[in-house]
């Protein structure tokens, strides 16, 4: 079970974890709270329900390349300048879905940051984490929103990228950087397996 | 207090000219589709099991659309009306596939 989810009998997964590896993972998931951000509240935190159900989003892709991932334009074909109309219809659209989505990865990210602040080191620093089947599905969430926002960072655009990441010498700047993003890959890819019908 | 048009999208469907002249709209024929396009992030298991956790797609039905994304760049994964594709693309951006909805021409 160490480095990779099993499935519990009767639903959900599990996984060992030592104490480096749940305080990486911690610090990932807050930095990925942080590019999320709190959405449009005021900073004050005074928020009126009401304001915040009628709230709208922007109308303009996130200026950050891994925001801008996260929350991509839904209309336009990649790699192709948007027509007027596209425009005026992804920005419609990013208006009135952005901020949900915002929120509904915000909510995978926190239940992350939440199971591993309730685990408690046993012998060797080791934890026993159990995922119920909904927390399940919102880490499965989270560690693909943060596999996108490092492989964003690390600049992986092609399907061959990634493979070249394998034979990075130890002394290149973005090594630790890949051991985080493959490591992630190993625990989403072992996650999804528990969680498929 | 925040601008309130939260509304404008659903009355913009044009309802009142379907229900005028229902016989003249053959139901297969809805003209937008879902795609979803490929990206080297997200695993080919997990993009199999989104089309199945969200469509309900079989196994076998979903992994083909992956591969057709993984192979051929994209996929249409689903289609209907304008209203039902942006909800498909909404959910698609949830789970972190990349995904944008056009008219089927």
């Amino acid at each position: 079970m160490a480095g990779h989810f099993e499935a519990v009998p009767g639903g959900g997964a599990a996984i060992a974890l030592d104490e480096v590896e749940i305080s990486i993972l911690r610090s990932l998931a807050v930095q990925l709270l942080e590019l999320i951000g709190p959405g449009d509240q005021p900073a004050d935190g005074a928020v009126d329900p009401l304001d915040a159900l009628f709230a709208e989003g922007p109308s303009e892709a996130p200026a950050d390349p891994a925001l801008a991932r996260l929350f991509p334009d839904a209309y336009g074909e990649p790699g192709k300048a948007p027509d007027h109309q596209q425009q005026e219809y992804a920005s419609e659209f990013r208006r009135f879905t952005e901020n949900d989505l915002r929120a509904g990865k915000r909510e995978n990210v926190l239940s992350m940051v939440r199971a591993l602040d309730s685990l408690t080191a046993q012998g060797e620093g080791m934890a026993v984490l159990k995922l119920t089947p909904d927390e399940a599905r919102q880490w499965l969430g989270a560690l693909n929103d943060l596999r996108l926002a490092i492989g964003t960072r690390l600049d992986i655009q092609r399907d061959e990228d990634g493979e070249e990441l394998y034979r990075l010498p130890d002394s290149d700047d973005r090594k630790p950087m890949v051991m985080a993003y493959l490591w992630l890959g190993g625990l989403q890819e072992t996650l999804v397996e528990t969680l498929m019908p | 207090m925040g601008c309130v048009s939260v509304a404008p999208t659903e009355i913009e469907q044009p309802e009142t000219i379907e229900s005028e002249s229902p016989a003249a709209v053959p139901e297969p024929d809805v003209p937008w589709v879902t795609l979803v396009h490929n990206d080297p992030v997200n695993l080919m298991s997990y993009v199999t099991y989104v089309f199945q956790a969200y469509f309900g797609y079989s196994k076998d039905k979903a992994r083909k659309l992956m591969m057709d994304v993984h192979t051929k760049g994209r996929a249409v994964v689903s289609s209907g009306t304008r209203e039902e594709m942006e909800r498909d693309v909404q959910a698609m951006h949830g789970y972190g596939l990349w995904a944008t909805l056009t008219q089927d021409v």
